[in-house]
């Protein structure tokens, strides 16, 4: 069988000792920066690209996988333990997780997300292997016509699912587009938007943009708002194992939030926090006469949640692996690291890079092995470094992306370039526009002027070419009716409460 | 007319001042190949655009990128001048402090870096961002700088091997 065979050489690469390695670190930073609040994982990916130059592509990639998932693990033992969601996707674990910590079962709790994250991991991941190389057929079949709609449709996805205001996410998108024509045009080779200054004329690095804006766009947030007053319990995590009647009621929504996890995670601005959402709701709707409600400490709701965020981040690999086009923030960085590697993400990485591709689904099956490990017999370490304050941690944040973003080509430019994004990522969060569009925008930018550009060569200026063309005109209109759909008053109310308990 | 929502108000703007910015940096480059002589496109502005598309010169895309993003913007505003938001939607207080105290720590990290090396830029950089947060001790800082200080060169220059200075041009 064809995916056995591959799934063999994914773990051959994946086993070896430097892949292991690099896994296990990813998932450690992943874990980390899942518990501290305050650091998500596009600032940190951001922050670690420089210092992957030195390895090889598949280490890079792992490492940088690891540290994705990780921290759906990392982010749900906050949520339980002091009711803050490290990261945004366990923001609903708090809500019946932190209740649990309270009664004294944080146990349980932790280890219903736990188990709950692993069984959607490994899931997730055979679900990468079984779909990749199918999707990855059809995407041979696309023409730069198709290539340029499915973008369009990737884009307005991604933010139709995953932001508040949808005209301005639009125009996020928009912008980062127009940012990403900073750079010297590939077809004519003129220099674009760079006021004679040489180091723009080869484009904003995104890790400019990613650093600035997440990094320390999210440090002057933090350090703008009061001091809380936290509760930490953590004399209280005794009893890891869950008891059979908490095993009973969790494993139901234990597959109900892998499966709904596993298929928003494939969609455009799906991925780990949508899945989370959306298996509360459904936990909610389905479970019969819990045996504690939700909201006071039912272990649905954490098991659900937790089990689907993490098979949403999973899956959420498959239109990066497979068509080169980032359903999310973070694979957006994924594509970035895997081009400053001098890999042109898209279907043919699976042909031309079986190894990375391959190795980088195994790896994520043991990761998820190590992660459990690391966060359920170890999580008395977590614990404790949940009571380093913030003033210690902001400043180590701004210093290594300080240096992240100077080694990324050993240039002071870029540094202050950083600062001027820093400022811009601040005015952002004042305005409330999200800046997660913008750099999937940013990223997409020159693929998609490219594609365009080319279609618009091949029908000799006909810009029907785009409508004319079967596939191509699906996407679009798949794109325009997912417009049309969010617009309609019932679900634009639906979809403002659903991001009103976000915040 | 009254602002009723002030963030969108000024996000817009912000898109339509932007998009109005790139699109006249945009007039200066080649919008495709230039009407040939006796063809129906110097007339018609429609086959002006079709014989333009068919050879999308550098300016072609971001001039249309810029004006969608204009009439984005143009669209945040008026629903900021005509839709209701709860409380106006206030931008509410800028953090100055921690604004202008991280974006000048990160310049001078830039300064500093090169002429002066790691071992003296990383306690400078902690010593200033520090100065951000709400509380502030002599101690702590000093602590957190020399460990981080020693860190940083045991990851990034003795681990990972980037070429970043370590000590300042006249020690080395």
């Amino acid at each position: 069988m064809d995916l056995l065979h591959n799934l063999g050489i994914g773990f051959g690469v994946a086993f070896t000792y430097t892949n292991l390695l690099y896994a296990f670190f990813g998932c450690v930073l992943g874990t980390l920066i899942g518990v501290l609040p305050g650091i998500g994982p596009v600032a940190t990916i951001a922050m670690l690209l420089p210092s992957t130059y030195a390895l090889d592509a598949t280490p890079a990639l792992i490492m940088l996988a690891g540290i994705y998932y990780g921290a759906q693990y990392g982010g749900s033992t906050t949520a339980i333990l002091i009711n803050v969601p490290g990261e945004s996707s366990s923001v609903v674990t708090a809500i019946d997780g932190y209740q649990m910590a309270r009664q004294g079962r944080a146990g349980a709790a932790l280890a219903a997300a736990g188990l709950g994250s692993f069984f959607a991991g490994c899931v997730g991941t055979i679900i990468i292997a079984a779909f990749a190389p199918p999707l990855t057929e059809l995407a041979f079949k696309f023409g730069p016509a198709e290539y340029f709609s499915l973008m369009v449709l990737g884009l307005i996805g991604a933010v139709v699912l995953a932001s508040g205001s949808l005209i301005k996410a639009i125009a996020m998108i928009i912008l980062g587009l127009l940012l990403a024509q900073i750079n010297t045009d590939v077809i004519s080779g003129t220099a674009r938007y760079s006021f004679d200054i040489p180091q723009l004329t080869d484009g904003i690095g995104f890790v400019v943009i990613a650093m600035g804006v997440f990094g320390f766009g999210e440090i002057i947030a933090n350090l703008g708002q009061p001091a809380e007053h936290r509760e930490v319990f953590t004399k209280e995590v005794k009893g890891l194992w869950p008891t059979r009647k908490d095993f009973l009621e969790a494993w139901p929504s234990v597959l109900r939030g892998t499966a709904l996890g596993s298929i928003l995670g494939v969609l455009p601005g799906g991925g780990a926090l949508l899945a989370s959402f959306a298996s509360y709701t459904v936990e909610k709707k389905l479970t019969r006469n819990p045996r504690i409600p939700f909201g006071k400490g039912a272990i649905q709701g954490v098991a659900g949640p937790e089990s689907a965020n993490n098979a949403g981040a999973q899956t959420s690999f498959i239109p990066m692996l497979t068509l080169g086009i980032p359903p999310n923030a973070v694979m957006a960085l994924m594509v970035g690291a895997m081009t400053i590697k001098g890999i042109q993400p898209g279907p043919q990485v699976m042909t031309s890079n079986p190894q990375l591709f391959w190795g980088l689904i195994a790896s994520m099956w043991i990761g998820n092995l190590m992660l459990v490990i690391l966060n359920l017999p170890l999580i008395g370490i977590w614990i404790k470094l949940l009571t380093v304050p913030y003033r210690f941690l902001f400043p180590a944040i701004t210093l290594f992306c300080c240096i992240g973003v100077y080694s990324l080509s050993n240039s002071t430019f870029d540094v202050y370039l950083t600062a001027l994004f820093a400022l811009i990522g601040y005015a952002f969060y004042k305005l409330s526009v999200e800046p997660a569009p913008l750099l999937l925008g940013f990223i997409l930018g020159p693929m998609m002027e490219e594609n365009l550009r080319r279609a618009l060569l091949l029908s000799r200026g006909d810009w029907t070419t785009f409508v004319t063309r079967p596939l191509s005109s699906g996407l679009l209109i798949a794109s325009a009716l997912l417009i049309v759909i969010v617009s309609l008053p019932t679900i634009k109310k639906k979809r403002e409460v659903a991001f009103q308990d976000a915040d | 007319m009254r602002i009723k929502s002030e963030r969108d108000f000024w996000a817009g703007l912000m898109f339509i001042v932007v998009g109005v910015i790139f699109a006249v940096g945009a007039t200066n480059y080649s919008m495709g190949p230039a009407c040939p002589p006796n063809d129906p496109c110097a007339a018609n502005l429609w086959a002006r655009l079709s014989q333009l598309s068919a050879h999308p010169g550098a300016g072609y895309f971001p001039l249309g990128l810029s004006i969608i993003l204009a009439l984005l913007g143009a669209l945040v505003l008026f629903k900021a001048l005509t839709i209701e938001a709860e409380g106006g939607d206030k931008v509410g207080a800028f953090a100055w402090r921690p604004l202008i105290i991280i974006v000048i720590a990160i310049a001078v990290f830039g300064a500093m870096l090169e002429p002066l090396g790691l071992a003296l830029t990383v306690p400078v950089l902690i010593i200033i961002s520090s100065l951000a947060g709400d509380e502030f001790h002599w101690k702590g800082v000093a602590a957190n700088a020399a460990v981080l200080t020693f860190g940083s060169w045991a990851i990034f220059v003795w681990g990972l091997k980037l070429t970043i200075p370590v000590w300042p041009w006249f020690a080395r």
